[in-house]
């Protein structure tokens, strides 16, 4: 189907893949982290100021 | 309101938390289609079945280029009007568009061995696109050896400015030197030399890879604003800790 230099297409196609999505899921990944230690630091009352006070 | 009230993180973080989902979406759906019609459309009369890796080397090399011109105009907004999220937008883009000049590179190496019978030559082409990785690389080493984020900032803005001077060498290298790379056959001024049955899923796929870099960027600003509000906190814990 993809003729003598197959392997050249699926090598371009599968290293394309790979790096793109271990990109993503770097980032999905990096997010979720940063959000949760921003979350601990505010569930221990460290806040913005343009946050407002935490409630008593 | 104005633009530049737009711009704000805040705003920025509750916009792009509403767009991001849709925006990923239609960029997977988008490349699903360009894929589909990429792989049933015919080959070409020289390169065969080879030419399947125009798909995806192609959008690359533009996204490469479109991605070091973003920057480009975020370094405007740093050292112009020093708005935060233009350095944000900078930051995000310096590895998105790394990753995307290394597929170009690398996507570009395996096409060239069966079509040249070589993966790499120092050609115009060629080099300028190594030289454009090598200014991602080096925007991603200077940030991350200056601790003063405000000075890394806008030293990485002046690199990127001096920079771009290299995104017009790639575009017209094929033009202004005799190269082993073919020359531009898209993007012309007597229109495309590629037949409409590869122009079409070329163009549907180069519009999936868009709208996935802009994802990709979306999401990445958002890590960098998150993890700039953490470094705030962190360092107001650390000062209340000395307090008390």
């Amino acid at each position: 189907m993809l003729g003598e230099h197959g392997s050249f297409i699926l090598a371009c196609y599968g290293v394309s893949a790979l790096v793109l999505g271990t990109l993503a899921l770097w980032t999905v990944l990096d997010g979720r982290l940063v959000r949760r230690q921003l979350g601990e630091l505010e569930a221990r009352g460290v806040r913005r100021r343009s946050a407002g006070t935490p409630e008593a | 309101m104005a633009l530049m009230d737009l711009a704000n993180p805040t705003r920025f973080l509750a916009l792009s938390g509403r767009v991001l989902p849709w925006l990923t979406a239609l960029a997977l759906a988008t490349l699903a289609v360009g894929f589909f019609l990429a792989f049933r459309a015919p080959s070409d009369y020289q390169q065969g079945e080879t030419v399947k890796i125009m798909y995806i080397h192609v959008p690359f090399a533009w996204l490469a280029m479109f991605g070091y011109s973003l920057m480009a105009l975020s370094a405007l907004g740093i050292l112009v009007w020093r708005h935060p999220l233009a350095d944000v937008a900078h930051k995000a883009m310096a590895p998105i568009g790394a990753v995307f000049a290394f597929l170009c590179l690398v996507t570009g190496s395996l096409w060239g061995r069966p079509m040249w019978g070589t993966y790499w030559v120092w050609d115009a082409r060629l080099t300028s696109m190594l030289v454009l990785l090598l200014l991602y690389l080096g925007l991603l080493a200077l940030r991350s050896a200056i601790e003063d984020p405000n000075q890394a900032g806008r030293a990485a803005a002046v690199l990127s400015l001096v920079g771009f001077v290299n995104v017009p060498i790639v575009k017209f290298s094929v033009d202004w030197w005799n190269t082993l790379h073919q020359p531009a056959s898209v993007f012309r001024m007597d229109g495309p030399t590629i037949h409409s049955s590869l122009l079409w899923p070329l163009m549907i796929c180069a519009v999936g890879f868009t709208l996935l870099m802009l994802a990709l960027h979306m999401a990445a600003m958002r890590n960098e604003i998150y993890r700039r509000r953490l470094r705030v906190l962190e360092a107001r814990a650390a000062a209340e800790a000395a307090y008390a």
